[in-house]
C-alpha cells in the first residue's frame, strides 16, 4: 500500500495539522477495555495487517514531510535535542543501518538503499535527498549518523546502552516528547528515568518485569507497546524545555473549543535490539488525533469517555489532564449510550 | 527457541587436533549482525536425537557477512562436538538460532582484561576485533596447551604484540592468577571464559582484592551435565515425560513438543525458568536464588530425582 504524503502542515503557531479519513481509520486507539491501569503491555512486534501502523518496523504516514520539517525547526532552535555519548557511536550506526534497510524495503516508492561493501547510496525522495557515504565513517555524512537518519524518520528515538543488567539512556533524538527531556534523562538508568511515573505503577512491579523483558530482547525479535496521554493543539514538541510555551494552553479549554483543541496523543513504542552494539533502540512514534476526528468513530469516543471518567486522579495528574479532564468527559458523554440513558 | 536461520557451511578449518573452525554463510539474504560476545545455538540432528549447542561467534562484528564458530572435540561429549568434527562438511546446511549476547563488553570500561582458558578464547576473538577497532586499552591472557588447544595463538601473538600473554601448559607455564589482578588501572574490567576452576579462582582473588562484582564478567562452558534418569509430569496436561540420563529436562520437553523459551542452555540467562509444584529437584543453575528455587527450576541444567515424578507447572 503506497503512502500518499500531504502538503506541508504545522504543529505550532497556526496548527494546520489535520488527519485524513484514512489516517483516522489507521489511528492506533490504545484502549482494549473501558478502563485504564498500568501494566506491562509489551508484545512481540510481529507485523500486522498491511496499511496499519503495525505493518512495518518504522511507520511512515501522510504527515512525514511535515513532521520532518517540524523536527528541523526544533533542532534549529535547540541542537542539543540530539545527543550521542561517545560510547554510543556504534549504536548510532546500528540505528542508521536499521532505519535505512527497513525504510527502503518497506517503502520502495519513497526510499532506496544501495550497498557495496562500506560504500552506500541512500535516496529519500520525499525529502529530495541523495547521499553517498562510507558506512562507519561519520566524516562522509553531513552530520553525526544518528542525527542524520532520525532527521528522516518519524518519531523520537532513544538509544539505551545495556550494561550491569540495566538500560541507560545514553543517546537519542527527542524533539516530540510527551513532557520529558532527553537532556534531563541523559545517562539515567531505566528505573531512574521512570521515577516520575505514579507510585501505583511501581507498586505493581511494572518496571522490574519490563526491564527483565527488555534486556532479553533478541536480534530480529523486537517488541512494542502503546502508551498515551493528551495534548492541547496538535503540538508535537511538548518537551520540558518548552513548557513555558505550551503548559498554559491547558487552561484554555472550554466547552466550545474542546473538540478541536484537545488531542489524544498515542505513542507506538517499538524496541528492537541493535545487533552490533547490543544496545536497545527505543522508538517512540507519536500519533495525534483531535477529539472531533476521534468521534468520527463513535465506539472510540464512547470508550474514551469511560476511560477518562474513571481514570484514577493520580494518573490524570501525572498525564497533566486535571485542569481540563471534566470538560473533555462532559463533551464525550454524548457518545456513551449508557451515560446518556442514566 | 525463536525462529531459526538456515545456513550453509562455507569453510571448515582444523585449527588443532581437537579444535575445528566452521564458517557459516546465509542461504537466503543477509545474516543478522551481532555484537562481540554473542553466541548462537546450532541445531545438531544426531541420529538418535537433536541437540542444540551454544557456540560463541568469533568473527569481526563489523563484518558479519558470515558467522564463524570454533568447536573443541569433547571426550565426554554427548555427541554434539563429535558430530560437528566428524560429520559436518563444506556445503552442508545447518539450522542456527539468532545471535544473542549474554557476555557483552562493558561500554564504560577504561581497560579490558581478557582471560581465556583453552577453547574459552572464542568469545574473545570477537572482542579483540571490536576493541582494536575502537582503539580501546586491553590485554589478553590465554592459557593453552601447544599442539592441542592452542587455537589462534600464532595469529594473536603477531597481531597483539605485548598485549598478548600466552601460558603454554605443555611448557610448564601457568597462568598467574595472583598477579593478574594487581596494579591494574582504575576502571578495569575483567572478563573470563574457561573452565569452572579458572572462574572460581579468579573470582575469589578479585573478591579478596576488593574488586566490585560489577567489574567481573564471565562465561562458563555451558553444557548440561548428565545425571540419573527421572520422570517429569506436566500437571496442566497430565502428560508424563521420561528424561534419560544424558538428556536435559529442556531437551526432553522439546522432544515431546513442549516449547520453553531459552537462550543459553547453560543455567545462566534465566529464560527457561519453569515453575514446579512438587518432587525432588537437583538445582544446577547459576541464576535462581534460594527463595526462587523453592518453586522454580531451570530445565536446561537442573534435574528431578528418582523418588517420584517431578511435577511441572506446564
Amino acid at each position: 500500500m503506497s503512502v500518499v504524503m500531504k502538503a506541508l502542515e504545522t504543529y505550532r503557531d497556526d496548527f494546520t495539522f489535520r488527519n485524513s479519513p484514512e489516517a483516522i481509520a489507521r489511528f492506533p486507539f490504545p484502549f482494549p477495555e473501558d478502563s485504564y491501569m498500568y501494566s506491562v503491555n509489551l508484545e512481540p512486534a510481529t507485523p500486522r495487517e498491511p496499511g496499519s501502523v503495525f505493518a512495518h518496523w518504522f511507520d511512515i504516514d501522510e504527515h512525514y514531510v511535515s513532521e520532518m520539517a517540524e523536527r528541523a525547526r526544533v533542532l534549529e532552535r535547540d541542537p542539543d535535542r540530539c545527543l550521542v555519548m561517545p560510547h554510543m557511536a556504534q549504536a548510532a550506526w546500528d540505528t542508521l543501518e536499521m532505519l535505512m534497510e527497513h525504510l527502503a524495503a518497506d517503502y520502495p516508492e519513497h526510499f532506496a538503499l544501495q550497498r557495496e561493501g562500506a560504500q552506500w547510496l541512500w535516496s529519500n525522495r520525499p525529502l529530495g535527498i541523495e547521499q553517498r557515504f562510507t558506512f562507519g565513517d561519520a566524516s562522509t555524512l553531513p552530520c553525526e549518523p544518528l542525527e542524520y537518519i532520525t532527521r528522516q524518520a518519524q518519531g523520537d528515538f532513544a538509544l539505551l546502552d545495556q550494561r550491569d543488567g540495566d538500560l541507560f539512556m545514553d543517546a537519542g533524538m527527542v524533539t516530540c516528547p510527551a513532557d520529558w527531556s532527553l537532556k534531563f534523562d541523559a545517562g539515567m538508568s531505566f528505573k531512574q528515568w521512570h521515577a516520575p511515573v505514579p507510585g501505583v505503577a511501581h507498586q505493581l512491579g511494572v518496571f522490574e518485569r519490563a526491564l527483565k523483558y527488555l534486556v532479553n530482547i533478541q536480534v530480529g525479535h523486537p517488541v512494542r507497546r502503546l502508551n498515551w496521554t493528551m495534548t492541547i493543539n496538535p503540538r508535537l514538541d511538548t518537551s520540558s524545555e518548552t513548557f513555558h510555551e505550551w503548559g498554559h494552553e491547558r487552561g484554555e479549554v472550554t466547552a466550545e473549543n474542546v473538540a478541536s483543541l484537545v488531542h489524544l496523543r498515542v505513542e507506538l513504542q517499538f524496541m528492537p535490539r541493535l545487533p552490533r552494539s547490543n544496545a536497545l533502540l527505543f522508538g517512540i512514534r507519536t500519533y495525534l488525533i483531535s477529539l472531533e476526528e476521534l468521534a468520527s468513530n463513535p465506539a472510540w469516543a464512547c470508550r474514551l469517555h469511560r476511560v477518562l471518567r474513571d481514570l484514577p486522579d493520580e494518573i490524570a495528574d501525572y498525564k497533566g489532564l486535571t485542569r481540563y479532564r471534566q470538560t473533555v468527559v462532559d463533551w464525550l458523554r454524548q457518545f456513551d449510550p449508557q451515560a446518556c440513558a442514566a | 527457541m525463536s525462529a531459526l536461520l538456515e545456513v550453509q557451511v562455507a569453510a571448515v578449518r582444523q585449527l588443532t587436533p581437537v579444535v575445528r573452525e566452521f564458517t557459516f554463510a546465509a542461504v537466503n539474504g543477509r545474516l543478522p549482525g551481532f555484537s562481540s560476545g554473542s553466541h548462537v545455538q546450532v541445531v545438531l540432528p544426531l541420529a538418535e536425537r537433536t541437540l542444540r549447542n551454544a557456540y560463541s561467534l568469533l568473527g569481526d562484528p563489523r563484518d558479519s557477512g558470515v558467522y564463524r564458530i570454533a568447536v573443541r572435540l569433547q571426550e565426554a561429549s554427548r555427541g554434539g562436538s563429535r558430530y560437528l568434527h566428524e560429520q559436518v562438511q563444506v556445503g552442508d546446511r545447518l539450522q542456527i538460532g539468532v545471535p544473542s549476547n549474554l557476555f557483552p563488553l562493558h561500554s564504560l570500561a577504561r581497560h579490558h582484561i581478557l582471560v581465556a582458558g583453552g577453547i574459552g578464547i572464542t568469545p574473545f576473538m570477537a572482542y579483540l576485533a571490536e576493541l582494536e577497532a575502537q582503539g580501546a586499552s586491553f590485554e589478553l591472557h590465554y592459557a593453552y596447551r601447544s599442539g592441542l588447544t592452542d587455537a589462534y595463538t600464532a595469529e594473536l601473538q603477531a597481531r597483539l604484540g605485548a598485549r598478548f600473554h600466552g601460558y603454554d601448559a605443555a611448557a610448564g607455564q601457568r597462568l598467574d592468577c595472583a598477579n593478574l589482578l594487581t596494579g591494574k588501572p582504575l576502571g578495569s574490567h575483567l572478563y573470563i571464559c574457561g573452565p569452572q576452576r579458572l572462574l572460581d579462582d579468579l573470582r575469589a582473588r578479585a573478591a579478596a582484592l576488593g574488586w566490585s562484582a560489577g567489574r567481573l564478567h564471565w562465561e562458563a562452558f555451558a553444557a548440561p551435565e548428565p545425571g540419573l534418569p527421572f520422570t517429569a509430569e506436566l500437571t496442566r496436561s497430565g502428560q508424563r515425560i521420561a528424561v534419560a540420563g544424558d538428556h536435559s529436562l529442556l531437551e526432553a520437553l522439546e522432544a515431546a513438543g513442549v516449547e520453553v523459551p531459552n537462550l543459553c542452555r547453560g543455567g545462566v540467562c534465566g529464560q527457561c525458568a519453569t515453575g514446579y509444584l512438587g518432587g525432588e529437584v537437583e538445582h544446577r543453575d547459576h541464576y535462581l536464588d534460594e527463595q526462587q528455587r523453592s518453586h522454580v527450576l531451570m530445565p536446561c541444567v537442573s534435574r528431578g530425582g528418582c523418588s517420584g515424578p517431578l511435577l511441572l507447572d506446564l
